[in-house]
């Protein structure tokens, strides 16, 4: 059969059904460790391919035989050359990741998370290598967009699609991880963007303010999205209920994990905020909520359609993070941390409009997975 | 920094600039410096792990004007 390229769509669409999948990722070790594909059946080898430059003779042992190989590098060129050395040695079913693990970090799946009263639906966009979710609430042919990604043309394809107009596009909060797409997908909609104000002291460009008692609406039949101030990610930090049953929760609460105070360089100050909304302010709501959060940082978090919710009632039950006495909780939120985010002092400077680096430089700054929970 | 030879792989992609830099280390003597200019970014670990796990040394790395220059020892 030869070697054939197999783009990152297809290779969610294998991890999701849960199909075993042989995985040869030829980056280098640190690479490898940093961040690679996951799922439930899926089998690694990492050789990195400046091993394999003269051949595969030396791991033709450690490969299955009569299974799929899929060769994964950083961006597509290393992988084809291991790939034609598989097909030379004779395996068969040769795959190599089209646009390598930059491709598979872009890459978003949209899943539909549940019809809305009077007709509107909620969904959430995957992205499926790097773990940032993102929202699109749609009504009666208007659509709001919740912290997108900067790949906007899925957002856009979306609404097209659709026969929705992209009315209002917003952040839950100043990202460390990602580039926002908010000011393009303003631009290219011109939709209104919102930014929490105290999140926003800084930036370089015109934004609405997203505060409480500001409620959102979309389409006639009024899908209200009300923003709930919840500080401790950022002091900024916003969550959405969404037509009464949702609570978008940003950077805040994540199905296994809490967000970290730490990424703008105040875990101090901001680990009280994030006490005061995890254990007060979230607690006063009702347990019915679905908390639909803005990152996973496990496959496991996915359910079996790949989308990522959880009952708020369950995770006081579940989540360690929300089950820590006062004490355990600041040193859970302060010490022994996971690294922080690749390049995320320019990824906030970016989203502040302080520096405007070119679309390969934005690809190179968000390599990697978020890491915005307290858990690595 | 004084090299014995200089590998030009400025403009190729990943994995050229490994590749061209191997063969050219394998004309050279134990002891001798490469010199390689490059301008994929994903160069410098690559070079690093590749000089790491190959024994040999990496003496010195720059970036200027979007051009990655290394200095490497043969082991």
């Amino acid at each position: 059969m030869g070697m054939k390229l197999i783009s990152a769509k297809e290779v969610t669409e294998k991890v999701l059904s849960d199909q075993s999948l042989f995985i040869l990722d030829v980056r280098n070790e640190d690479a490898f460790s940093d961040w690679k594909i996951e799922g439930k059946h899926i089998e690694h080898l990492n050789v990195p391919y400046f091993d394999l430059i003269d051949g595969v003779d030396e791991i033709v042992d450690k490969l299955p035989k009569d299974s799929e190989i899929l060769v994964v590098c950083a961006k597509q060129g290393s992988s084809e050359m291991v790939g034609e050395h598989l097909v030379e040695a004779g395996f068969k079913d040769v795959f190599v990741l089209e646009g390598g693990m930059k491709s598979w970090s872009e890459y978003l799946n949209p899943v539909k998370i549940s019809d809305l009263k009077d007709g509107g639906s909620i969904y959430q966009f995957v992205r499926i290598g790097k773990g940032c979710l993102s929202y699109l609430i749609k009504s009666n042919g208007e659509a709001i967009v919740v912290d997108a990604t900067r790949t906007v043309d899925a957002f856009i394809d979306f609404a097209k699609d659709r026969d929705v107009t992209i009315k209002h596009v917003l952040d839950t909060h100043l990202h460390a991880d990602h580039i926002s797409g908010g000011r393009l997908l303003q631009e290219r909609t011109g939709a209104t963007y919102y930014l929490p104000p105290k999140d926003a002291e800084e930036v370089q460009f015109d934004y609405e303010p997203l505060v409480e008692g500001n409620d959102l609406s979309v389409g006639d039949t009024k899908v209200t999205v009300e923003p709930l101030y919840s500080p401790g990610h950022t002091i900024g930090s916003t969550s959405l209920i969404v037509d009464d049953k949702y609570l978008l929760t940003g950077d805040i609460l994540f199905v296994e994990s809490i967000g970290r105070p730490d990424l703008a360089g105040k875990a101090g100050d901001w680990a009280d905020d994030l006490r005061n909304t995890l254990y007060d302010k979230y607690k006063e709501l009702s347990h019915d909520l679905i908390v639909l959060p803005a990152h996973f940082g496990n496959m496991s978090e996915l359910d079996d359609q790949g989308r990522v919710h959880a009952k708020l009632g369950d995770l006081y039950e579940q989540n360690a993070g929300l089950n820590m006495e006062e004490k355990e909780f600041h040193r859970a939120v302060s010490e022994n941390l996971p690294p922080q985010p690749n390049a995320y002092q320019e990824i906030r400077q970016t989203n502040m409009g302080k520096i405007n680096p070119n679309e390969e430089d934005q690809r190179e700054m968000e390599i990697g997975p978020n890491r915005c929970a307290i858990h690595g | 920094m004084n090299a014995d030879k200089l590998l030009d792989a400025k403009g190729l992609a990943c994995p050229m600039p490994i590749v061209k830099t191997k063969k050219a280390i394998n004309e050279l003597n134990t002891g001798e410096v490469l010199e390689i200019h490059a301008t994929d970014k994903g160069a410098k670990s690559d070079l690093t792990a590749w000089a790491k796990s190959g024994g040999h040394e990496l003496l010195q790395d720059t970036e200027e004007d979007g051009v990655l220059k290394f200095w490497v020892k043969k082991g």
